[in-house]
């Protein structure tokens, strides 16, 4: 899995291309939230269009995203997931959580 | 009358969170002999993912030196597939808990507690069987019906 970002403003947009399990959400956690860091983000998006497979991992990965910028008073999106992916992120109940949105990004 | 299986797989490989795409890859192309949707084949890589994370994450979670994860498959000629993934871990000392939704013993890891509910979701059937301190085997049940 990779991740590259792009930001305008204070909103940071992460987008992971690959696979998300365990082994990748951990790598995944730790890159983005440097990242969310460095930069000073006031919003997250996380764009899921180009995952191609997700687990109880990326929930995980989510979510704990949602939560550190809720913390510091920001908000986090979901963008693009695939069917697939939006099947597993709602089976959690995460779009009660969060916005899922889908629009082209540009 | 027990059924024989059309063809079945095994394989062992190390508690390494790297074998889990390893795992789920096998599994899938296994499966891929039954020429099954591309939603039931993603319904089983996500379940076998699940199980064999769950053997990493918790099963060896304190336990060094080689810890193997064994995976096996088989299918029926009625489209029945059983794919089973055990460890020789810690085992579960209460399985009825461990498989409600939401419910982990690692919150600070970011694990969800969505394991087992996927694994049910996603299968027709989910089962385990565990001996604390011996290990744990799950069982996954799906029939792949040809559109």
């Amino acid at each position: 899995m990779y991740i590259d970002y792009k930001l305008k403003g204070n909103v940071l947009t992460a987008s992971l291309h690959g696979e998300i399990d365990h082994h990748s959400a951990v790598i995944a956690r730790t890159e983005i939230d440097t990242e969310i860091d460095r930069v000073k983000a006031v919003g997250l998006n996380l764009d899921l269009s180009d995952i191609s497979f997700c687990d109880s991992s990326g929930l995980g990965l989510v979510m704990g995203r949602l939560k550190k910028m809720r913390a510091s008073g920001g908000s986090a999106v979901v963008l693009n997931p695939s069917e697939r992916v939006e099947k597993v992120l709602r089976l959690a109940g995460i779009d009660t959580l969060m916005p899922i949105k889908k629009e082209e990004l540009k | 009358m027990k059924q024989t299986p059309v063809n079945r797989f095994k394989a062992e490989f190390p508690a390494k969170s790297i074998n889990e795409g390893y795992a789920r890859m096998v599994a899938a192309a296994f499966v891929s002999q039954l020429d099954p949707t591309v939603a039931d084949l993603a319904d089983i890589k996500t379940a076998v993912s699940e199980a064999v994370t769950n053997c990493i994450v918790h099963a060896y979670r304190d336990k060094e030196g080689y810890c193997p994860i064994y995976i096996s498959g088989a299918y029926y000629a009625d489209g029945r597939v059983v794919i089973s993934v055990r460890d020789k871990g810690c085992g579960i000392s209460d399985i009825k808990q461990a498989v409600t939704p939401l419910f982990t013993t690692d919150p600070a890891g970011e694990r969800s507690g969505m394991g087992f509910t996927i694994m049910e979701s996603f299968c027709d059937k989910m089962s385990v069987s565990s001996r604390v301190g011996k290990g744990t085997t799950v069982r996954l049940v799906k029939k792949i019906v040809r559109p």
